[in-house]
């Protein structure tokens, strides 16, 4: 293969601005995807154990829907068809006026994608806490919210931890398909810097190694925080 | 004081309380004991709402159990349990796993709810282990911080569902001696052992369940001494436990 290496050219400008600004973007993505669907996923969640039927079958279909469907699809779905399905005014104002439109649709989409995800987890980490928990927290007259609050999510999220933070690489590496609906997250910039440079390698490589390097300070912490919220083990 | 007036409970077909009709009397320690199945736990659970019953009706303190005028957690709050397995918070240390229902129940400030968990880790000999957390401590030692917990609500009833069956021969006495302690106290107490040694000392009286029925409630004397008056079932079940 007759490749001319020119890693220095992701340093040149525009490409550095480019790759930078695709930076931001995936960050922004899975930021601001991870603060909506933490909070919803951790309700639908606990939907799913509630003792009201109608909760559990109304949430479990709410999981069924946003974990089922590609979000490739729910991304096409949140761009082209819901702003058509609003209301005139709010759909033209979605189309029109709000800014960075498809950076909101695909932020949306990986929010509600990921809070079916996430809504599965934590249904199966508060149902792995022990049934005599939540009975020795009844027998001390905690009412439902107040056990949640303090024995049962907290043996449950120390139950998730790992999974949960592989869920945040997820979200981070989903981001990537909102190239599809035009945000011009780091995957696409790689991809334009490759269409303007031929140097798909570099481009790629330095996206790779972003990838890469967040995969590998979330493991950090979540090493760091299994240390600090670990049970101390009988000596 | 407890009553049960003619409580049944079914699971299904499964008539697991027939008629259950007696009364635990303040200050009175009452053992229940029979075998595997006959609806001890669920008995007792009946007490404090964590299992409920068809029919029949049980006052606590003169109040029955399913009246609306008083809510689940100030019946609780006026009886406490202890459960076979401990089942204490294994995220916290033993002095906030008795401070937890103190602070979010009762709404005591840290300094009241802490003043008090010391005073009863002072009851359970046990005011060293106050920053540990329960999986360093021994059976023994889990089950007398599981007692301070309930304790720190400071109920008027306490429910005992075979506290020392999960522990270490060795351990079991640790355990008996605090209940026989806040026996000694004046608390009422509903027992579910099978420590005949423990009746015989502390209770008052004792109750026999096999399937679902009350088939003896006596004094202890009575239970103990005037064995030809007791059910052959009774008998069967004495000598089985008491043989070994
Ligand atoms: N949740 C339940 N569903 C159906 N049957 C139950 C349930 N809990 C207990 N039982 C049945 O009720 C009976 C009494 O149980 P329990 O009160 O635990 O007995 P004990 O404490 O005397 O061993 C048993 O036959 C048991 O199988
Ligand atoms: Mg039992």
């Amino acid at each position: 293969m007759n490749y001319q290496w020119n890693w220095s050219l992701l340093l040149d400008e525009p490409y550095a601005g480019w790759l930078l600004a695709g930076l931001g973007w995936t960050v922004a993505l899975s930021v601001v995807g991870w603060v909506i669907a933490l909070p919803l996923g951790t309700a639908i969640g606990i939907a799913r154990t509630s003792s009201s039927r109608w909760l559990r079958v109304l949430s479990g279909f709410y999981v069924s829907v946003f974990r089922n469907i590609p979000l490739l699809l729910q991304m096409f779905v949140w761009f082209f068809v819901v702003p058509e399905l609003l209301p005139d005014r709010l759909g033209l104002w979605f189309k029109r006026d709000l800014p960075n439109p498809e950076f909101w649709t695909a932020a949306l989409a990986l929010a509600f994608y990921t809070s079916g995800r996430l809504a599965e987890l934590f249904r199966a980490g508060l149902q792995a806490v022990p049934r005599g928990q939540v009975m020795a927290a009844d027998a001390t007259g905690m009412s439902r919210p107040q056990a949640l609050r303090h024995v049962i999510m907290p043996q449950a999220l120390r139950i998730i931890l790992p999974p949960l933070t592989s869920e945040f690489l997820s979200i981070v590496k989903n981001s990537s398909l909102a190239l599809t609906i035009g945000v011009l997250e780091l995957t696409a910039q790689s991809r334009q810097i490759e269409n303007f440079t031929f140097h798909g390698f570099e481009a790629f490589g330095a996206a790779t190694a972003f990838y890469m390097l967040v995969a590998l300070i979330l493991n950090l912490v979540m090493v760091s925080l299994r240390r600090t919220l670990t049970l101390p083990v009988a000596v | 004081m407890i009553e049960f007036d003619h409580v049944n409970k079914h699971y299904g077909a499964h008539h697991v309380l027939r008629d259950i009709t007696m009364t635990v009397s303040r200050g009175e320690v009452v053992v229940v004991c029979g075998p595997s199945g006959s609806g001890k736990s669920t008995l007792i659970k009946c007490v404090n709402a964590l299992e409920s019953y068809q029919s029949g009706h049980i006052l606590v303190e003169g109040v029955d159990v399913k009246s609306k005028a008083r809510s689940a957690a100030a019946l609780r709050q006026r009886v406490g349990m202890v459960f076979q397995n401990f089942e204490l918070y294994p995220h916290l240390s033993v002095i906030d796993n008795i401070c937890i229902a103190q602070r979010v129940v009762l709404k005591r400030h840290a300094g009241e709810a802490r003043e008090r968990a010391w005073r009863l880790l002072d009851r359970v000999g046990l005011r060293d282990k106050a920053a540990a957390y329960p999986m360093n401590l021994s059976g023994g030692q889990q089950q007398r911080i599981a007692i301070a917990r309930a304790l720190a609500l400071d109920p008027e009833i306490m429910l005992f569902d075979e506290p020392t069956s999960a522990l270490d021969p060795e351990m079991i006495n640790e355990v008996l001696d605090v209940m026989t302690a806040l026996a000694a106290d004046g608390m009422t107490m509903m027992v579910v052992t099978h420590e005949m040694g423990f009746a015989r000392r502390v209770a008052s009286r004792v109750v026999f369940m096999d399937k679902g029925e009350v088939v003896e409630d006596c004094s202890t004397t009575e239970f103990f001494n005037d064995t030809k008056s007791r059910a052959d079932r009774t008998r069967q079940f004495l000598d089985k436990i008491l043989s070994h």
